[in-house]
């Protein structure tokens, strides 16, 4: 009768709350240097402390400058503050703190599971929208205000009136080429930006245990372009595989002990929820948005609708019924905690090798992580993507969003292997539409809108290299795609 | 500490369009101090203004002189979606909005508005469209939106309407459930303990 949602809910439940509310306990809080600041300094100023510092994380990837010999300041006036500030406020609150030149900066949403801060059945929050994305490890993970941030740290616990469940069941087997960013602008596009509102998603089905864990947070991570409190997977041997020696994870005997409750964290298959979605992942092919929603999106292979939003039109500079594929870009962006771990990075990488980005074209990749850089480099993707005529950046958000002040051009016309498309978010006027990787890639190359499955993708030998030096680490427990990326070694001498 | 908020008497300013983000409301490029404070040029920066030298936009809503002093919004469905920035209520209040009409809101924006004192009211569509231009009368307590031509209700859940009515400070009325915190705690360490850090900390 139960659902994974509420058995990780019902388990943090600290005390009801008139009106139907409950106080529930918090297990982690994450912060971005673009609120951390506010929401510490706040704190203190009100004569409030962090009720457990040793729970709290801030990140730097909002703001922080991705060109390489990056330092604390930014193209954007006053964006130093943002970091310096964050620096002394976390420092002051005894927070762990992932500063600019860390071996493990990152974009929070990539860095989180890669050091198994998140882990399955944890309630864990950031004042980001897509801290949703944690949700794919079984965690209850959900963006909220640098109010409630606060809050969190203050109490650990914030006050909630309990989100509904709905469950989105992917049958069947994804095509080829099609991937997890596919699925949710699918979803999007079918149910509307506001079709989960007011509810925890749960999305299941044979094509969903299928993704492997990076995938799986690709999934989680639109779950908030869906308006839905939290996305959320069952955790199963793939979680726990992926997670096994992180730095933050449970070792020795508490992994064991853990490792038994996370395995019944799921939903009966008596339960009910409040809403069921399925869809046919068979159905679905390579999307391209077209608008200024993420609703507003297609099959790659398809056209405008003939019954498109004017103002949509308008600012896309596009006209109803035409065909997406061929319409010329002017920029190719792989980034973001949508679309930039190692596995994003393959995919696009084994199109573009080989090949160059069409002549005008500014193509830029930046990895989700330093981690994800390291690892990339250690295969030589890095490469790849210089060859082919991408800029090669340090970790952070960038572009998809403005960080650091730093844009495209007014007006031009942006792929985007991001969440969102909204007017004027990647630069003043820009035109973004947001696709998987390989949509990207194959689009850079082509310089317009292109269906990459019409693109044959080369072997990249590096990625066997990366293979084979964790099994002789004694890591790799003999898998053909390691888990990405790989450990920091740190972390294993000191827990292993 | 949000401003109480009882009674609200404004005309009600029309943007009736679906999805409005966050991005829109407070452009990233428009956040540029740590504060809390000094957004309220920035609010809907790229819809207000028609160049860098904010030279305003005749056709945006807000600069239209019937609509200057406005403190009620009128929305369409899935008001605030996209980013979390608090940064856009923390705008909307200092340009001076307290209450905003919507068929429905996006989850992290309405929370933001409850914690700082704007009154998001939940509409159906057909509802909120005669509202345009009309002066309406916000009231909590009795949970109502009138207009010399109709009354409508609203319902606002309990938590919610007491902050707003009160000006609570969250985190003070939390705090008074210390015990049942450390309890859980206790108790929770003893069953997850995997949960607590401080041994992985230096």
């Amino acid at each position: 009768m139960t659902t994974l949602f509420d058995r990780i809910w019902d388990a943090h439940i600290v005390a009801p709350l008139p009106g139907g509310a409950a106080l529930v306990a918090i297990d982690r809080v994450l912060l971005h240097e673009r609120t951390g600041a506010a929401a510490l300094n706040s704190l203190a100023a009100a004569g409030r402390a962090v009720a457990d510092p040793s729970r709290v994380f801030a990140m730097m990837d909002h703001i922080v400058d991705t060109l390489p010999g990056r330092t604390d300041q930014t193209l954007m006036p006053g964006g130093q503050a943002f970091i310096t500030e964050t620096r002394a406020a976390a420092q002051a609150a005894g927070i762990t703190l992932f500063d600019v030149s860390d071996p493990d900066q990152g974009i929070m949403h990539v860095v989180s599971p890669e050091l198994g801060i998140v882990l399955p059945g944890l309630t864990l929050i950031a004042p980001d929208s897509h801290t949703c994305t944690q949700g794919a490890l079984g965690a209850l993970a959900w963006g909220i205000g640098s109010s409630e941030a606060e809050h969190a740290m203050a109490t650990g616990t914030l006050r909630l009136t309990r989100p509904r469940a709905m469950r989105v069941t992917f049958t069947g087997t994804l095509s080829p080429g099609v991937t997890a960013k596919d699925m949710m602008l699918a979803l999007i596009a079918a149910h509307g930006a506001g079709g989960g509102a007011g509810h925890v998603v749960e999305f299941a089905g044979e094509s969903v245990t299928a993704l492997d864990m990076e995938a799986r947070m690709t999934l989680c991570n639109m779950a908030t372009e869906f308006s839905a409190f939290a996305g959320l997977i069952a955790p199963d041997d793939v979680t726990f595989e992926w997670l096994k020696g992180r730095r933050y994870a449970p070792q020795g005997a508490q992994w064991r002990a853990a490792l038994s409750g996370w395995q019944t964290l799921r939903t009966d298959d008596d339960a009910v929820f409040d809403c069921e979605i399925a869809i046919d992942a068979g159905s679905i092919a390579p999307m391209v948005s077209w608008g200024t929603s993420p609703q507003a999106s297609v099959a790659v292979t398809g056209s405008v609708p003939a019954d498109a939003a004017p103002a949509m039109l308008d600012y896309m500079a596009l006209e109803a019924n035409a065909r997406l594929i061929g319409t010329p870009i002017d920029a190719a962006f792989i980034g973001s905690c949508t679309n930039a771990r190692l596995s994003d990075l393959r995919r696009a990488a084994a199109l573009l090798k080989g090949r160059k980005v069409a002549p005008g074209i500014r193509a830029i990749c930046v990895p989700g992580s330093s981690a994800v850089r390291r690892a990339a480099e250690a295969e030589g993707l890095d490469r790849v993507f210089l060859d082919a005529g991408f800029e090669w950046r340090m970790s952070g958000c960038s572009m998809c969003f403005f960080a650091g002040g730093e844009s495209f051009a007014e007006g031009s016309r942006v792929i985007s292997s991001t969440n969102r498309n909204f007017e004027s978010r990647q630069g003043l006027r820009v035109k973004t539409h947001i696709a998987s990787p390989e949509t990207v890639a194959a689009s850079a190359i082509a310089g317009a809108i292109a269906d990459a499955r019409a693109i044959r993708p080369l072997p990249l030998r590096g990625a066997g290299r990366a293979v084979q030096r964790r099994r002789e680490r004694g890591s790799g427990e003999g898998k053909s795609i390691p888990p990405s990326p790989t450990l920091p070694p740190k972390g294993e001498r000191e827990f292993g | 500490m949000a401003e109480p908020f009882t009674r609200l008497t404004s005309i009600a300013a029309p943007l009736l369009r679906d999805n409005v983000d966050t991005d829109a409301i407070i452009p990233s490029r428009e956040m540029t101090s740590t504060g809390k404070t000094g957004l309220a040029d920035g609010l809907f920066a790229g819809w207000r203004y028609i160049d860098a030298t904010r030279t305003p936009n005749p056709d945006f809503v807000l600069n239209q002189p019937q609509y200057r002093d406005a403190a009620l919004l009128l929305g369409g469905r899935n008001f605030g979606c996209g980013s979390s920035r608090e940064h856009a209520v923390w705008a909307l209040v200092e340009y001076g909005i307290r209450c905003i009409v919507a068929p429905s809101f996006a989850p992290i924006f309405q929370s933001n508005c409850v914690r700082n004192g704007i009154v998001p009211v939940v509409l159906p569509t057909e509802a909120i469209a005669p509202l345009a231009g009309v002066v309406c009368h916000v009231d909590l307590v009795a949970q109502t939106v009138s207009s010399a031509d109709a009354t409508l209700s609203f319902d606002i859940e309990g938590e919610a309407r007491a902050m707003l009515l009160e000006g609570l400070d969250a985190i003070d009325l939390t705090l008074k459930h210390r015990d049942a915190i450390q309890a859980f705690h206790a108790r929770d360490r003893s069953q997850r303990p995997w949960v607590y850090l401080e041994q992985n900390h230096a």
